[in-house]
């Protein structure tokens, strides 16, 4: 696999902290590789010091291969995509789509803009101004712009965050085919699990500037290397220093027989619509959480339960 | 969340004042078309006009002011817009301090400090007070001015936006041009506005560094009301007043875009 | 992007410097100088220029200007506060009416003083007036006195008043005021203690903008005062005009700003300075 962007090492330290701290990862081309973690956990200031807009304090950067730790954003070729957008007020949708065009020797703007546009399927609104169109079209307006220049790596900073919930989810589907349709290698960052593991090829976990585990959506929540990382990705349950996730933990009034099973009393069962998380206790006061199919038997609080979890569910720690 | 509404008590008072404001430059105006020259009514005329427009002397200070006016404007506009840039980006704290102290200078020493440093520089070169000392002094305190709103507007500009514009591949001037510029547009000239009126409208400090040959407006108004009251002024009051009016109404306009 | 930004300061850092910040130098060192025998400036360096200021008649027109410029910053406060409130709760037309206070202020301060000497001299407006209805006999002599000074000064100076308080007011939180009422507030308690001392920053910034040029006026004095209501800065222009004593006319000016820097030290906030 070709690695188009290398990160080695690379920090950004401050008198005060250190906002990264030797972070290294590789990209392959055409992947789609979301940077996952809280907010200050220093994702965006990696994004920064690839796109060209902070300097880092030690590593490297290298792109296909050669060294742009010290090179001007204009002098990088991959693009970003800003959290708000950052589209040019006084130009319109058209103009801003073709003002990296501009920037280069070459010509048919026009025509390559527009071929950017029906991409992200904007194609009617190319005379309107940003503030004339939605928080959605904009979006795609900044990743048309971006697009068109055909960078090694598109760089998204957080680009859902600022959508109504309810439109988040089909952006993602559309950003998701839209990256598989160009081939460009995306570089996502964001602090949403869901849209980590829904959208990624692979992706890397990152928590007070350091980078705690990169690899597949599965491997990553099966697999977590940390406390953290588990924690981050989903719920956990830890029992007695081993870790299970609520889904994979089982609850019932009976015994399961083939299984060793911790009597338990039920605290509380919530009905989420699809799902049944039911909150029960442990004799040693310790709480578990169980997800629980609807369909399946009901509980009250202060039932007397079992619980048990398949010994291939656990999470292990190095 | 509603807004109360002000009281019958408070629109009153709120008319007396603006009265208050208002009335003593209609006055002057009314009596601009006064027949005589004394503050009994008799009689619509425009003879005053008429005669502001004659005189050599008012004709002469006019074009005087107006290019003054126009130059220093031009070059404050131009120096004030790069400085309020280059402060936007960092901060200079030694050069807004200096635009800061300059701005809340009286007048009066502002003006006999150049004076002062003008005499001392004519020890070396053979010049004299004239034109050229006026507008170089109408740039000195109007640059200040230009700072202020264009920063003001640059205020409400997104610092992303030229960050945007490096990453799609323009350089540092290139941002500033296609991106920044265009959006402090309006607050630019609004500045201009604001400098040329500044510019046009001030005594204290031409009249301190101006020469023999280079009379301006209100120097001349000045030397008028020194002696009495002239409806000659009521007239060119009149006039500037519509004039700057106008200016002053388009630079709010721009700067609310 | 630092030699861009250097190039682009450099032109104003030039005006300021030399046409400046230079002549601040230039009239420092003539302040202690003497005085030359037909006007000019002659060698014995001396602080004697600062020690005549001491004199009675110098620290009384120092009184004076503190004295105008003190009442004219209160007239302002009082006549300004309610205005700015009216504008504040006038909803849709607040931009009017903002203007309308705005607009005076610009058009041409030497005109605006010359209006008052229209209205207000023997036969101006005002004594023609009150003599046609018989109220006096003759005319009073309402210029060139202290009074006429400040009321020059106030009308100059209000919309310097005006604006920073409406610009508090208006980013006062109507949460605040509903909160007010809720627990019991009557309209006037609600004013004096909610709404005034949480305009603290706008009276703060609008006494700044008021008292500092009114202390060092010139115009204004000269029109309206005639030679009757000397201040600071007419003592100024008459030395270094008529009396010709440049190192005396520079200490005055130097004493002027130095006050001028307190009195911004001791008001100003320091975010003052992102008026820049």
């Amino acid at each position: 696999m070709e690695r188009v962007l290398e990160l080695r090492g690379v920090s950004k330290h401050y008198p005060s902290h250190h906002a990264v701290n030797g972070v290294s990862l590789n990209l392959a081309r055409g992947e789609f590789f979301s940077l996952l973690g809280p907010s200050g956990c220093g994702k965006t200031t990696t994004l920064r010091m690839i796109a060209g807009f902070e300097q880092p304090t030690a590593g490297q950067i290298l792109l296909n291969g050669a060294d742009i730790t010290y090179r001007k954003p204009y002098e990088r070729n991959v693009s970003t995509v800003f959290q708000n957008y950052a589209l040019f007020p006084h130009l319109s949708v058209q103009q801003n789509v073709e003002f990296g065009l501009r920037r280069r020797p070459g010509n048919h703007y026009a025509q390559r803009a527009m071929e950017a546009l029906d991409l992200v399927q904007l194609a009617g609104k190319q005379t309107r101004r940003p503030s004339e169109i939605s928080g959605g079209e904009r979006q795609r307006v900044a990743l048309a712009r971006s697009l068109v220049l055909a960078p090694d790596v598109l760089l998204l900073d957080e680009p859902l965050s600022a959508l109504d919930p309810n439109l988040r989810k089909q952006v993602r589907a559309e950003l998701k085919a839209i990256q598989r349709r160009v081939g460009i290698t995306f570089l996502f960052v964001t602090h949403d699990q869901e849209e980590a593991l829904s959208l990624s090829d692979r992706l890397g976990v990152m928590s007070a500037g350091e980078l705690q585990q990169v690899g597949t959506p599965e491997e990553i929540y099966l697999r977590p290397r940390t406390r953290f990382v588990a924690g981050f990705l989903g719920g956990v349950n830890w029992i007695d220093g081993v870790g299970v996730r609520p889904e994979a933990t089982r609850i019932a009034k009976e015994p399961p027989g083939e299984r060793p099973a911790r009597p338990a009393t039920v605290v509380q069962s919530t009905f989420l619509g699809n799902c049944i998380h039911v909150e029960a206790r442990l004799p040693n006061e310790q709480p578990v959480l169980a997800e629980v199919s609807r369909l399946g038997e009901g509980f009250r609080a202060g039932d007397p339960v079992y619980v048990w979890w398949e010994p291939a569910d656990e999470l292990v720690f190095q | 969340m509603t807004v109360k509404r002000a009281s019958p008590a408070l629109a009153l008072y709120a008319l007396c004042a603006y009265l208050f404001l208002h009335l003593p430059l209609l006055i002057l105006a009314v009596f601009s078309f006064n027949q005589s020259r004394f503050t009994v009514w008799q009689g619509f005329s425009f003879n005053w006009y008429a005669a502001a427009l004659k005189d050599s002397q008012l004709l002469e200070s006019t074009a005087n002011s107006l290019i003054i006016a126009v130059v220093a404007t031009l070059i404050s506009t131009v120096f004030g817009t790069l400085c309020a840039y280059g402060l936007w980006k960092r901060n200079s704290r030694p050069l807004a301090t200096s635009l800061y102290l300059n701005l809340v200078t009286p007048e009066i020493v502002t003006g006999i400090s150049l004076l002062a440093f003008y005499q001392w520089i004519f020890r070396f070169l053979r010049v004299q007070l004239g034109m050229h000392t006026v507008i170089l002094a109408h740039v000195a305190f109007s640059i200040a001015y230009v700072v202020i709103v264009v920063m003001a507007r640059l205020r409400t500009v997104d610092a992303r936006l030229e960050e945007a514009a490096l990453d799609l591949g323009a350089n540092e001037w290139q941002a500033f041009r296609f991106v920044t510029l265009p959006a402090i547009l309006p607050g630019v000239i609004a500045a201009a506005l604001l400098a040329f009126t500044v510019s046009f409208d001030d005594y204290v400090i031409t009249s301190l560094v101006a020469g023999v040959n280079s009379e301006t407006l209100p120097m001349v108004i000045y030397a008028i009301a020194r002696r009495g009251v002239n409806p000659v002024v009521n007239a060119i009051s009149a006039l500037i007043f519509v004039g700057f009016g106008c200016l002053i109404l388009i630079s709010q306009r721009l700067q609310s875009t | 992007m630092n030699r861009l930004r250097a190039w682009f300061l450099a032109p104003t850092w030039t005006v300021m410097a030399a046409l400046f910040l230079a002549p601040l130098a230039i009239i420092l060192s003539y302040s202690f100088l003497t005085r030359g025998a037909y006007g000019g400036l002659s060698s014995p360096w001396t602080p004697d220029s600062y020690q005549r200021l001491v004199d009675p008649i110098y620290l009384g027109i120092l009184g004076r200007s503190f004295w105008i410029a003190g009442v004219s910053t209160v007239i302002c406060l009082l006549l300004g506060f309610p205005l700015a409130l009216f504008i504040s709760r006038s909803g849709a037309r607040k931009n009017l009416y903002l203007s309308l206070v705005i607009l005076p202020f610009w058009t041409s301060f030497l005109i605006r003083t010359y209006a008052w000497m229209f209205l207000l001299r023997d036969t101006g407006l005002v004594n023609t007036f009150l003599q046609k209805i018989g109220v006096i006999h003759s005319p009073l002599s309402l210029l060139y006195n202290d009074g006429a000074v400040i009321l020059g000064l106030v009308y100059g100076y209000l919309p310097f008043m005006v604006l920073p308080l409406y610009a508090t007011l208006e980013r006062l939180d109507q949460n605040l005021l509903e909160a007010a009422a809720d627990l019991g507030a009557k309209p006037w308690v609600a004013l004096t203690r909610v709404i005034l001392p949480l305009c603290e920053p706008g009276i703060r910034a609008g006494t700044i903008l008021v008292f500092i040029p009114c202390l060092g006026a010139y115009l204004t004095p000269d029109l309206l005062g005639g030679g009757k209501s000397v201040m600071i800065g007419n003592l100024i222009q008459n030395q270094f005009t008529t009396a010709r004593d440049w190192p005396f006319g520079s200490a005055v000016s130097l004493t002027l700003m130095a006050i001028v820097m307190l009195l911004l030290m001791s008001l100003a906030r320091r975010d003052a300075e992102d008026l820049l």
